[in-house]
């Protein structure tokens, strides 16, 4: 491996802190009557580990963020469990997240601006989870940990950006308050979704980075979704490939790049803009578009696309095939016996 | 700093910006949009040529003034936006003192504007046949018969196909609806497109189809693209050549593969710096601290001062000379 900053190890990296089996999220499609489901995500099952960037990839309609809020428990499951402390948390807390639950995994959203209250103020936003966690008691106590939060996310001076409204902060700034926020609980887990993609290109390595470092120093494990590989590739340690709400390719994130497996991965790769590379690509080309979600066919749900289709892509699901030590692709070309 | 490029400017001028007769001239253009805490200096002494059969990406972020800029060249700004200075020439005509009727050739015929989210901006109770017809019957003195056969041609053209003719936007994919907006630009033949942030708005799969499928329409028809967008990484390997703006100026502008190799102005490298490679090694990346100046009182000196890494003293009170320091490579900068 080379040597980079995403490999420094921190104490107890790897450990496991919450595993998803089989998650299932289906939507009633059409009328109150309808009997017709679309499978936002089928069969998601994956890791989050201490000090671990697992990075999720997918277009819209991948069942990427709808993943996230299953994990997050905003919604609930249509099949699946989620085991966090060695408990499955769907059956054990059903009805709605327990506080031990969301003291421990947070969220931040796409969104910096809809994810703050307008009427409240910056300081306001980063005292209330610590009331209702009871992380601070007395207005001196939660003043302390407010500045210190921000200070940590780097948005100073604090006194001044406390007593801000949100709509006079910049998105920048707004996404590391919605950052703040989340540490405030000081949780395990923090889910990402599409944290940078609304803000201006020159603001956004200083985000990432700020989530880098906290991992760093912190050992948060992240969840980070995403729709763009080249930010999967810099803060992630692993990425999972997604494509009508299945997983089809996962890998440590260098090998994902340079050895792609799955012909889905193969074709998102040469469709993004990558100046560095010194000769003009060879694009693949991308036939038809993504296979309705509604009740959908049989096999592999990326066959009508696919340059290298075989029969037996209509007929089956594919099984995880390993390619690699750590690296597995849902694919048929990879499930065929020599 | 000094660049060999061995400038072909007799047989690739577009290369170089050198045209003997552009298609586009915008000499000091300044736009304006008045607010309640005093005028916006949302363009500010913009000067470029664009020629024929060229495609230039314009780069920046939000409040730049890119988008600006393509709607002052349409005239088709709203209020409070206003064009205060400058001049806009296409084709050796005066733009800002067209009358209507010549407006309304020059609109469409000579130039046509792809707007941010053009595909949410299709009507949504017209059929799409009617809304290519629509800006057809308005732009040109073509017959209803001869414009329903101008829309099937063009939704072929665009990889739609003609049975979609009938259909409503909302029958169509986020894709398919964006080619139903570049159709509706080619519609008359225009000699430039100007297309802004055509892409944001759909997957990277997707765009790189819409992208390819423009340039294979620019090479058959040989209109000018003008592409605006937030992704530098996106223009380098498409554009002729580049410009970079920044709170309303253009800081720099050269061929494209000059810009990403030998970016002179510090704003240039620092969005340079915000794109991660996808393939190489992994490198830790900075991008640009700060943010973007008020463009009410835009600071003194040169805009990007309060941002650059590599300031000096005298950036802060005198602006700096937009100059050619190369063949085709303009630059704003004391230190170049």
């Amino acid at each position: 491996m080379d040597s980079d900053m995403n490999l420094k190890r921190t104490p107890e990296t790897g450990e496991i802190l919450l595993e998803t089996r089989h998650l299932a999220k289906y939507f009633r499609a059409g009328g109150i009557t309808s009997r017709k489901y679309l499978h936002a995500v089928e069969d998601v099952s994956l890791s989050v580990r201490r000090g671990h960037v697992l990075a999720l990839v997918g277009e819209s309609g991948s069942g990427k963020t709808t993943t996230a809020r299953l994990i997050a428990r905003l919604m609930p499951a249509t099949r699946g469990e989620i085991l966090f402390e060695g408990q499955n948390v769907l059956k054990t807390e059903p009805r709605q997240a327990s506080l031990a639950y969301r003291a421990h995994v947070q969220m931040i959203f796409q969104d910096p601006f809809s994810s703050l209250n307008p009427t409240q103020t910056v300081g306001h936003h980063l005292a209330r989870p610590l009331v209702i966690h009871k992380k601070a008691g007395g207005r001196q106590e939660i003043q302390d940990q407010v500045f210190e939060l921000l200070a940590t996310v780097g948005l100073v001076p604090v006194e001044e950006i406390a007593d801000q409204y949100p709509h006079q902060l910049s998105g920048g700034q707004r996404q590391r308050v919605a950052i703040a926020r989340a540490l405030a609980v000081d949780p395990e887990i923090i889910l990402a979704d599409e944290p940078i993609s609304m803000l201006d290109v020159s603001i956004r390595m200083g985000v990432l980075n700020l989530i880098e470092r906290l991992r760093e120093e912190r050992g948060i494990g992240y969840l980070y979704i995403t729709h763009d590989l080249a930010s999967a590739r810099y803060i992630g340690n692993e990425i999972i490939v997604m494509y009508a709400g299945h997983m089809v390719e996962g890998a440590e994130s260098q090998e994902l790049v340079q050895n792609p497996a799955h012909p889905y991965t193969r074709l998102l790769l040469s469709a993004v803009p990558d100046p560095h590379s010194g000769i003009v690509r060879k694009r693949l080309e991308a036939r038809g578009e993504v296979v309705s979600l509604i009740d959908p066919p049989p096999g592999c749900l990326f066959a009508d696309r696919c340059p290298r289709v075989m029969d037996v892509c209509r007929l089956t699901t594919p099984e995880k095939a390993s390619i690699d030590a750590s690296h597995w692709a849902r694919c048929h070309l990879y499930n065929t016996p020599a | 700093m000094g660049l060999d490029l061995s400038p072909d400017l007799d047989n690739q001028p577009q290369l170089f910006g050198a045209f003997n007769n552009p298609l586009l001239r915008l000499k000091g253009l300044c736009v304006e949009y008045s607010t309640p805490r005093g005028p916006v200096h949302a363009v500010d002494g913009v000067t470029i040529d664009i020629g024929s059969g060229e495609f230039i990406g314009l780069a920046g972020e939000s409040g730049c003034g890119k988008s600006t800029i393509a709607q002052a060249i349409l005239r088709v700004l709203h209020p409070p936006a206003v064009i205060t200075g400058g001049e806009i020439w296409f084709e050796n005509q005066d733009v800002l003192s067209m009358d209507l009727t010549e407006l309304e050739r020059f609109r469409w015929q000579g130039i046509s504007l792809v707007f941010q989210s053009a595909m949410n901006a299709l009507n949504p109770v017209m059929r799409i046949r009617d809304q290519i017809t629509d800006v057809i019957e308005v732009h040109s003195k073509l017959s209803r018969a001869d414009a329903i056969q101008r829309a099937s041609e063009l939704l072929d053209l665009v990889g739609i196909g003609q049975k979609r003719l009938m259909d409503y936007p909302h029958q169509l994919s986020g894709g398919m609806r964006q080619r139903v907006v570049i159709a509706i630009a080619l519609a008359l033949n225009p000699k430039m497109i100007i297309m802004d942030e055509p892409t944001t708005a759909v997957d990277v799969v997707v765009q790189q189809q819409i992208i390819q499928e423009t340039q294979d329409l620019k090479e058959r028809f040989g209109f000018s693209v003008m592409f605006i967008t937030h992704d530098l990484s996106l223009l380098v390997e498409i554009s002729d050549r580049i410009g970079i703006m920044y709170a309303g100026e253009i800081v720099e502008l050269a061929p494209s593969r000059s810009l990403f190799t030998y970016p002179l102005h510090p704003y240039t490298q620092g969005l340079m710096s915000s794109f991660p490679a996808l393939t190489g090694a992994r490198e830790r990346l900075t991008g640009i601290p700060g943010t973007p100046p008020d463009l009410v009182f835009p600071p003194p000196g040169c805009r990007f001062h309060l941002r650059c890494s590599l300031v000096q003293p005298r950036c802060k009170v005198s602006k700096p000379a937009y100059e050619q320091v190369s063949p085709g490579h303009f630059v704003a900068c004391h230190l170049v």
